[in-house]
């Protein structure tokens, strides 16, 4: 039979990873209150599921919208042979004022633009499309979102090489990180093209500061590269600092008018904040003509319903109920995330400080064998398989030191999410953690402990002080193991 | 800077269909409004059985309301549903649909089925599942690529078709093709074929088929058949799919045959809803589907849409109801265009599919050349007032050939597009007359030239 192409046999599609594993774990027994409460509570899905309510009542005060009618009239003809890829414009029009009111209206967008495609997976990988050719690189501080791996690089040939991020500053971007990624990637003889980054942070759950901006406008000034911000998520900033978009930081340094200024790229969807993946709504935002163009045509390759481009015209145009919804949205993000904060602190495990997103970014490392990936691993298994409860491996999102989890709270209700802390509680105090604060492990790493404290601290400690002081190659490397491996510990841990 | 993708032009914008459409939107025909405007007749489209699809909407509002038959809201599982496996009900109307319009000769496997946001975007996908960049695909022309080459690499290869033959593909014309690709050392992987043919209107034999499959598994490469129009065969002979030629016993010996053939299939043309982007790859070729359903994340369908169209399929009264009405309605248009332009002298090529007709001009070219053909296709828009399709859009190897499209208007305004040919024929005949009546490349002295001008005078006044 005739040979496939590279593409259909490969794995770039990254789907072997841990992060789609721990998913098809869930989807065979996935926890229901009613019907199955001992099943896997799903807690790997960065979905906003806190607000649909909100929307029906909308749905139901507005008929047209769904009823494809226009005062009245059906222009469902119109609209079923409405395949323009420059997009229904009214829609367009309310998506940009929505993006500029996210931004507290400190920056306004053009609708012209604006290239519409089939969700933000579409949107990014279009953009690579666009910026770079098979071979060459973009940067990502780690850890990033697992779908990187596929959406930027599996059709288009280009690299990711990563930036690597660490706990000591809470994860931020720094210079030193960005320049040893670039001489990283100059030493595998690749062209950067430019950087992605996803503000607010997937897995991270943090915004970015001015000042992690501006290093990367420096960088791509400097370097003459494109700077991609992935903001998919700036409608779910509940907490201060408020969110700073990248066009904001250029627009105040008034690099406006200038070169950089159009190789700055917005990808946006509507399916974290308004809780929509499923209809598939995403945009590219760029100051660039060309790009502009040619996304536009590529647009073809994945555009949207029109029928859901009219739907959610009209829901955007609804200032009123826009304005409603996202105070609101904000309100109940926060309190679940203050839940699974505060529960997990009483199960002695922290979270990163985070203000934006659907997910925690959780400090588990003290619960590790060792300072490992087997023992992230191991650990990962434990809690999907005997806590159940499916969560991400910092691992899959190519972290570079074990023991981070992102943990979701925004896809299920308050009871789940209690049952859930709960679950972990008692795994917690199962393995003998219970007393082991936080706090007390920092001081023993401190200070020099003998032997004789707790075995299980003490080993993971003197893993982490070898880390910081043998060079780790920053090169990219699967942090995960094989499919074959995997499915042969899931089974025996089953 | 940018990528080459990007800055190149190879994604095919620029090409005359393109150019007409643009010209086309500054003027546009409207009965009442603009009625010297230009009429799109470069638009592959069916707006002829819209009232039936509304009719439907209207007994089934709550479909819309994205409720199900409790009255129940299912907004929010909708909303939330973005497995690309797609939706389970969507897909098995999909199946048992495609199979009505194979007359049930074929069954299909829901899950050998995968969505794409339209026919464009299936294609592309299979094409990143079969073939590597700097690969070639052979196709026969005439033919519409869309933009197959531009992301994925691929390197598309003509089968040369001429209406010596009715256009239909020899095994000398493909055989040449896979020779031509080899010297270029371009490897093949497969023939990509539209059956029925977009611009032909044409479907091909049973034998024609098994040739091809026999090809196909003669050189070990694939098969695509992209039958986007098979809801449009409107007369007989009537239509054959790729999937049932295959099941033909002595092809079957060979038991791998239906892991080469992939079907692409969409519901813009036949159902006339390109805006709600629901195209499909099927295929018995368990990676492909495999591959083409990841890939199938970067152009998923809108769940809103999948709910809406499954229940219409669900609809088996609808759908019979649809599909006789609408083949009546084509074929009644093909049939006023394709006596229109006799009347004015200008024969189609005969078809029995499609929402267009491909048009011989070739005795209203100066010159048997393409840059003759390009003059008449400009004076075709900008004097006459009709945006057509001239054959070198669709890479035909043979000038003078025009893609008329029928479907996409109604009646009073083809009537009107066939008088202004009629009167612009009429002109360009008496011209001829005047100069000899040739196709010849001799001069015209100015003495007839003169006369000719004089005598046209008189005949519009």
């Amino acid at each position: 039979m005739g040979l496939l192409s590279r593409k259909a046999t490969c794995n770039t599609h990254g789907q072997d990873s841990s992060y789609f594993l721990g998913w098809q774990e869930y989807e065979k027994n996935p926890y229901n209150e009613v019907n199955n409460p001992n099943g896997i509570i799903q807690m790997g899905l960065a979905e906003n599921q806190l607000c649909l309510d909100l929307l029906e009542p909308w749905l139901m005060k507005n008929p047209d919208a769904l009823g494809l009618k226009r005062d009245g009239i059906s222009i469902f003809k119109e609209l079923a042979l409405f395949q323009d890829y420059n997009g229904f414009p009214a829609f367009k029009r309310a998506l940009v004022d929505f993006m500029g009111e996210i931004r507290g209206n400190k920056v306004s967008f053009d609708p012209n633009h604006v290239v519409l495609t089939a969700g933000a997976t579409s949107a990014n990988e279009t953009l690579m499309f666009c910026l770079a050719d098979q071979g060459d690189a973009f940067l990502l501080p780690t850890p990033y979102y697992p779908g990187f791996d596929r959406d930027l690089r599996w059709r288009t040939g280009v690299e990711i090489v990563p930036i690597h991020c660490t706990s000591s500053n809470g994860f931020k971007v720094t210079l030193p990180a960005i320049e040893q990624a670039y001489r990283q990637a100059q030493k595998r003889k690749l062209r950067v093209k430019g950087f992605l980054v996803t503000n607010p942070s997937n897995p991270l759950g943090t915004t970015m500061a001015r000042d992690e901006l501006d290093l990367l406008i420096n960088f791509i000034e400097d370097k003459q590269i494109h700077l991609i911000s992935d903001e998919i998520y700036s409608g779910t900033v509940f907490t201060s600092p408020s969110f700073v978009s990248v066009m904001e930081v250029l627009k105040d340094r008034n690099l406006d008018q200038t070169q950089v200024w159009e190789r700055v790229h917005i990808v946006y969807s509507l399916s974290k904040d308004l809780g929509l993946p499923g209809f598939r709504v995403g945009a590219i935002y760029s100051n660039d003509p060309v790009v502009v163009s040619a996304a536009t045509k590529m647009s073809s390759f994945g555009l949207v319903s029109s029928q859901t481009q009219y739907l959610l015209s009209a829901m955007l145009l609804d200032k009123k109920f826009t304005k409603e919804y996202m105070s609101e949205n904000h309100k109940r993000l926060q309190k679940q995330q203050k839940d699974l904060v505060s529960g997990l602190e009483k199960a002695g495990i922290r979270c990163l400080n985070s203000n934006a997103g659907l997910f925690c970014w959780v400090d588990m490392r003290h619960l590790l064998k060792s300072n490992t990936f087997e023992a992230e691993m191991e650990l990962w298994q434990k809690i999907v398989y005997h806590v159940k409860i499916n969560i991400s491996p910092g691992s899959s999102c190519h972290c570079i030191e074990p023991g981070w989890f992102r943990v979701c709270f925004a896809n299920m209700s308050e009871s789940t999410l209690k049952l859930a802390i709960q679950r972990l509680k008692s795994f917690v105090s199962s393995i003998g953690m219970k007393s082991q604060s936080h706090q007390e492990l920092k001081s023993l790493r401190r200070k020099a402990r003998n032997n004789w404290v707790f075995r299980l601290s003490l080993q993971s400690f003197y893993d982490r002080e070898q880390d910081t002081t043998t060079k780790v190659s920053f090169s990219y490397r699967p942090h995960f193991m094989s499919l074959s491996n995997i499915a042969a510990t899931l089974d025996a841990a089953a | 800077m940018l990528s080459s993708k990007a800055s190149s032009n190879c994604h095919g914008q620029d090409s005359l269909y393109f150019l007409g459409w643009q010209v086309y939107e500054k003027n546009p025909f409207h009965e009442v409004e603009n009625p010297t405007g230009i009429i799109q007749m470069g638009l592959a489209e069916n707006q002829l059985s819209f009232d039936l699809v509304e009719s439907w909407l209207r007994k089934n509002p709550d479909v819309m309301g994205l409720k199900n038959k409790d009255g129940e809201s299912v907004f929010r599982d909708l909303a939330l549903f973005q497995d690309y496996h797609g939706m389970p009900a969507f897909k098995n109307e999909l199946v048992e649909y495609m199979a009505k319009i194979r007359g049930n000769k074929v069954k299909f496997d829901p899950n050998n089925l995968v969505l794409a946001a339209g026919a464009t975007s299936a294609n592309e996908t299979l094409i990143f599942c079969l073939a590597d960049p700097g690969d070639a695909i052979l196709l026969p022309t005439p033919s519409y690529a869309g933009d197959l080459k531009w992301r994925t690499g691929v390197e598309i290869v003509p089968i040369h078709c001429s209406s010596s033959n009715g256009f239909r593909i020899s095994m000398f014309a493909l055989e040449e093709a896979y020779e031509r690709a080899q010297k270029l050392n371009l490897k093949v992987k497969g023939v990509l074929i539209t059956n029925p043919s977009n611009p032909l209107g044409t479907t091909m034999t049973k034998d024609e088929l098994q040739s091809l499959i026999t090809f196909a598994i003669d050189k070990d490469i694939h098969l695509i058949s992209d039958e986007v129009f098979s809801g449009t065969v409107f007369d007989s002979p009537c239509f054959i799919s790729i999937m049932e030629a295959a099941m033909d016993s002595n092809l079957k010996r060979n038991t791998d045959v239906l892991s080469r053939i992939h079907i692409v299939y969409s519901l813009s043309k036949d159902l006339g809803l390109p805006g709600f982007r629901v195209g499909m790859i099927y295929s018995n070729n368990q990676t492909v589907v495999s591959a083409a359903t990841k890939m199938s994340s970067f152009g998923l369908v809108s769940s809103q849409t999948q709910y809406l169209l499954s229940y219409m399929l669900a609809n088996k009264k609808f759908t019979s109801n649809y599909m006789k009405r609408n083949q009546k309605r084509l074929k009644k248009r093909k049939e006023m265009l394709v006596s229109g332009l006799k009347k004015s002298g200008i024969n189609c090529l005969k078809s029995n599919a499609g929402l267009f007709c491909w048009v011989d001009m070739r005795h209203l070219l100066c010159s048997n050349t393409f840059e003759a053909e390009t003059d008449l296709w400009k004076k075709i828009l900008c004097e006459v007032g009709l945006n057509i399709s001239p054959g070198s859009s669709f890479h035909c190897s043979q000038p003078g050939w025009f893609r008329v499209c029928f479907a996409n208007m109604n009646q009073s305004t083809l009537q009107v597009a066939l008088r202004r040919i009629k009167d612009f024929v009429e002109r360009s005949s008496f011209n001829y007359q005047q100069n000899g009546g040739s196709l010849s490349r001799k001069l015209i002295s100015n003495w007839v030239r003169k006369l000719s001008s004089a005598d046209r005078e008189e005949q519009e006044r």
